[in-house]
């Protein structure tokens, strides 16, 4: 069956957008192909800087021949009908349909429609332009006197169509101006000349040839080997950079890797200012010792070019701009060890955190002042915890982290370092933005922890304060990974900590800062003043960020493969806001779950629940309240009554003392007598009382589990 | 003319002023207008009517030109070797942009030296945006050897207004360029005039005092309430302009003539300097930063209106 070779050849395509346009390419070209009835074998997409291309195996010659019968109107319709219909299924005369009997409703007209199946080059002839003209670009642009768009200039079309073993036939069409043919160009300098091609594996040796490697996969391969080879040549370690690689493999057709060197005197800069110096501007890899790990006075880079003198002067031209971008660094860096980061402070004073939440001064004010409330938890030092909270930010001023945001934190533990500040203090300058992510390290200095629990906790509390909450895929202050940056710190370090209680805190300290604000305003404009507390306290934000709270949780628990219903069971009891204890009671009552007296008293306590649902519908009252033991008629009612309260009191006392598993023990006494009773108790009895006494003993079993988890949502 | 053919002083990678030279000649060969600089202070080469307004309407227009940019800002008192607060571009303006415009620009780096079998140029994504002037498009910065020589621009919008057909913009930043092709670590290095010994003039003998005197200006010196007052007078002045400019037609608004969009632009430009020198003195705050930039802007798109109602700008 025939292949089809297709390539569009344009100007330089972003790096960044090659990958998703190649599998666009394969998707909208295969997805028409199946629509108009094409099943292909195969499809393979590439991109390189100036073309996208596609190979797709195994095309049918032609479209499959479609059968359709088409019903008519009855025999004897009006002749305006007779006529719509032998017009809508292509027929000359009424002789041409046949007729089906129909004994009830009446005989009537069926047409068989025959549509022969197209020869699949026309079919692609109508697919691949249009698949040019609706190409999902992330930004798209005309040029010259057109009105074609694509991402940047496009030059020419390639598509080629017919079995391997034979010269393909060109598919015929056009987009604007631009007629596809059979023939495209190598790699912009070494093999300026056109090329014709035919099959796919014949354009990509082709290619080859003429310099260009097709598979960004095969030129990511290339630039990693090369790039360790050299520099293990030299006794290094290549740095080695995931997202770098993609992006260099993106701006080459015919990457050639070469090594280039610093000045020694430029590694008093920090590693890693180094490395985003020489990364972010010049797209360059470092290298390292590896038997120190520092880095060293070399830089990798991966030039598009063979040059006729072994990459001399490109390695020099790359060398001269790394060396003025250093020299910049280096700076900078000088620069800003020559200023103490407390004597930063003042100017956040002028600079706005958050038009509504006040300036960076405020906001680092009420870290600093939460982090002290917090440092007892933790066993953090309180002296420490406060000097971490003060400086914390201040690495945000310096010449540094203005040029290079992403080592923020980062700067900040080396100039508090170089300033002498402790070495706790110093971490926590860095540490409090962790962990940023569900991979990112959580941390465990106790100076750290108390600095980061309150640096994210008052970017909960204030955004929760001026109600700019995250909405759907909506999340401008990323509060949901603040909110799992809390829960990380608290479970992984293991500290308990009531969250509702510095919440409540956090917010009047919050609330106090928005509202005296506002009070200036309305003197000003009213010539009144308004008195701050009179603004109520919205007493259901605490409430509201738990909830928050507790569906990051889920998340959490459910990613670590925890089962979601237990997870629901315990966040549906009433003041959860410990998480250690809330992991740490899902984690007992999974262990119950899973021996037989855990999944038989879930059945009891289901049943009883079971009951109990149908029945106080049925009467429209709510079963509870102390039994009544004088109306008890069946030994194992006064049984299961003298079991309930025993064992609700041993599991609230076991809550208390927070052993979960003492807890689930007690709750786990009431199984053999919960069993008793429903084999030997019949709950609807015929007199009224003892069938309201019996309801409010299942009620009973309900309230005693209450004490260690919310056995309705358990499934199972 | 090849290289070889020309005088020791006037080759490009021994004089700043071979350099642009060689860059007009090139131009000039492939049937540009090579225009001198606009006659105001502007922040880039696209100010200059030549570009901005040029670019809008339906008639062909090719033209380079050198032109002094002034970025208030950037000045370091000449303590700095590579930030200026006045410097030059070359500016390349084609429209409609040719098929060939890449390997143009080239064909343009080889006049100045730059061998491709030696040298690794590169076209990296750059996208463009000027919120000043309403105008955008796409195109790259253009590497040789990892350093950025150039701006290539397809512009897609200006003043507003969508462009068609599409011009190409290349902007050539001329020290860089000439720091590269001599081989100097530091601006004011740059052999200005080609000789040697006594005959020969730096960059730094031509503009380190400017650099001087205009960074005290910029930052410590300029007369903010005159500044404040000169930006109202410009944009007061551009908008009588425009409005007395107007011949409109009632019945048939594509009949409607403007007469004075070239003055009224010059105040456009005089507006946006004076913004640039207000915001180097540090007296224009963030909010009203944004609000100064669309006074601009909007000048920029009525500007651009009225350029479309001119006999040069498409009208009639």
């Amino acid at each position: 069956m025939p292949d089809l070779l297709f390539e569009l050849f344009s100007e330089e395509i972003p790096a960044r957008m090659q990958g998703r346009a190649a599998d666009d390419l394969k998707k909208l070209v295969t997805d028409k192909l199946v629509d108009a009835g094409l099943v292909y074998e195969g499809a393979t997409a590439f991109a390189t800087p100036r073309r996208l291309a596609l190979a797709v195996q195994g095309i049918p010659v032609r479209q499959p021949d479609l059968r359709e019968e088409k019903k008519g109107p009855r025999v004897g319709a009006p002749e305006k009908a007779i006529e719509g219909f032998l017009k809508s299924a292509g027929l000359a005369d009424i002789s041409q349909a046949t007729v089906q009997k129909d004994p009830k409703k009446g005989d009537f007209y069926v047409a068989l429609v025959e549509k022969p199946g197209r020869p699949a080059i026309d079919v692609l002839a109508e697919i691949l332009p249009l698949v040019v003209r609706t190409f999902p670009w992330p930004k798209s642009m005309r040029w010259g006197s057109g009105r074609l768009t694509w991402v940047r200039p496009l030059h020419s079309i390639v598509a080629t169509f017919g079995p391997e073993t034979e010269d393909p036939d060109i598919v015929p069409f056009a987009v604007d101006h631009i007629a596809a043919g059979d023939t495209t160009k190598g790699h912009r300098f070494l093999s300026p000349g056109t090329i014709r091609v035919r099959h796919h594996d014949d354009y990509v040796q082709k290619l080859l040839e003429a310099k260009v490697v097709l598979d960004p996969a095969r030129r990511r391969e290339i630039v990693l080997h090369e790039a360790k080879q050299l520099a293990f040549a030299q006794g290094y370690e290549l740095v080695e950079d995931q997202g770098l690689l993609e992006e260099v493999a993106g701006l080459v057709e015919w990457p050639v890797v070469l090594m280039g060197a610093f000045d020694p005197a430029f590694l008093t800069i920090p590693d890693e200012v180094i490395r985003s110096t020489i990364r972010a501007n010049q797209k360059c890899f470092v290298v390292r010792d590896p038997k120190t790990g520092k880095l060293a006075p070399r830089f990798i880079l991966v030039s598009n070019t063979e040059a006729t003198d072994g990459g001399q002067a490109i390695v020099a031209g790359n060398e001269r701009v790394i060396r003025a971008r250093l020299s910049d660094a280096k700076f900078f860096y000088e620069t800003d060890l020559s200023t103490r980061l407390e004597a930063r402070l003042p100017k956040f004073e002028q600079i706005v955190f958050h038009e509504k939440l006040g300036t960076q001064a405020k906001r680092i004010a009420r870290i600093a002042r939460l982090a002290v409330a917090l440092a007892p938890l933790v066993g953090a030092d309180v002296d420490k915890v406060r000097r971490a909270a003060q400086l914390c930010k201040a690495d945000l001023l310096t010449e540094v982290v203005g040029e290079f945001p992403e080592l923020q934190g980062l700067m900040g533990k080396y100039y508090a370092l170089a300033q002498g500040e402790d070495p706790s203090v110093a971490a926590a300058c860095e540490e409090h933005y962790k962990p940023q992510g569900p991979a990112d390290r959580v941390p465990t200095d106790p100076v750290s922890i108390a600095v980061a629990l309150a640096d994210k906790l008052d970017i909960l509390v204030g955004f929760w304060a001026i109600d700019e909450k995250p909405t759907g895929s909506k999340d401008p202050y990323a509060l949901r990974r603040a909110a799992l940056g809390v829960i990380r710190l608290l479970l992984e370090n293991k500290f308990r900590l009531s969250l509702g209680s510095f919440i409540k805190g956090h917010q009047s300290v919050i609330h106090e800062e928005l509202h005296r604000h506002t009070t200036r305003f309305d003197f000003a404009e009213e010539g009144g003043l308004t008195n701050p507390r009179a603004v109520p306290l919205d007493e259901k934000l605490p409430s509201d960020l738990l909830a928050f709270f507790a569906d990051r949780l889920k998340v959490q628990l459910r990613e670590q493969g925890a089962r979601h219903d237990l997870v629901d069971a315990v966040l549906a009891l009433s003041a959860q806001d410990d998480l250690l204890l809330v992991v740490r009671r899902i984690e007992a009552l999974a262990n119950f779950l899973d021996t037989e007296d855990g999944r038989n008293l879930l059945a009891g306590v289901k049943r009883a629940t079971n009951i109990l649902r149908i029945e106080e519908k049925r009467d429209g009252v709510r079963y509870g309240g102390a039994v009544d033991p004088a109306l008890f008629r069946d030994a194992e009612e006064r049984q299961l009554s003298q079991a309930i309260d025993t064992a609700r009191a041993a599991a609230e006392a076991a809550v208390a003392r927070e052993d979960f598993s003492a807890a689930m023990a007690a709750i786990a006494t009431l199984r053999p007598v919960v069993d008793a009773f429903f084999d030997k108790v019949t709950v609807n009895a015929d007199d009224k009382p003892v069938r309201a006494n019996r309801l409010r003993l299942l009620d009973g079993i309900r309230a005693a589990t209450l004490a260690v988890a919310d056995f309705s949502r358990i499934e199972g | 003319m090849t290289q070889s053919d020309l005088p020791p002083h006037m080759r490009p990678e021994r004089s700043f002023q071979g350099l642009i030279l060689a860059l007009q000649r090139y131009w000039a060969d492939q049937g540009c207008v090579i225009l001198q600089p606009y006659d105001m202070e502007v922040g880039a080469g696209t100010f200059h009517p030549a570009t901005t307004l040029r670019a809008l309407g339906p008639k062909p227009w090719n033209a380079a030109y050198v032109q002094p940019s002034r970025r208030p800002k950037d000045g370091r008192y000449g303590e700095n070797p590579n930030r200026l607060q006045h410097y030059y571009q070359f500016q390349v303006i084609l429209k409609p942009s040719p098929e060939n415009l890449q390997q143009l620009y080239l064909d343009s780096l080889a006049a100045i030296g730059i061998d491709t079998a030696l040298h690794d140029v590169r076209f990296v994504e750059d996208d463009w945006e000027s919120p000043t002037l309403g105008a955008w498009g796409l195109g790259w910065e253009c590497w040789c050897d990892g350093m950025e020589v150039s701006q290539f621009t397809y512009f897609q919008q200006v003043a507003g207004f969508e462009c068609a057909p599409v011009s190409g913009e290349l902007t050539y930043g001329l020290e860089r360029l000439a720091m590269y092709v001599q081989g100097v670590e530091n601006v004011y290095d740059l052999n200005f005039n080609g000789r040697e010994g006594a005959e020969r003039v730096s960059y730094g003998d031509v503009f380190l005092q400017a650099e001087q005197e205009y960074s005290r200006h910029n930052f410590e010196h300029a007369d903010t309430e005159m500044l404040f007052e000169q930006f109202r007078m410009a944009e007061g002045a551009c908008k009588s302009y425009l409005d007395a400019g107007w011949r409109r037609d009632p019945k048939d608004s594509k009949a409607s003539r403007h007469l004075m969009a070239l003055p009224a632009y010059d105040q456009c430009i005089k507006a946006s300097h004076v913004f640039n020198l207000l915001d180097a003195r540090g007296v224009i705050s963030v909010t009203e930063r944004q609000s100064y930039i669309l006074r601009v802007r909007e000048l920029a798109k009525a500007c651009g209106e009225a350029w479309l109602a001119t006999a040069a700008g498409g009208a009639g």
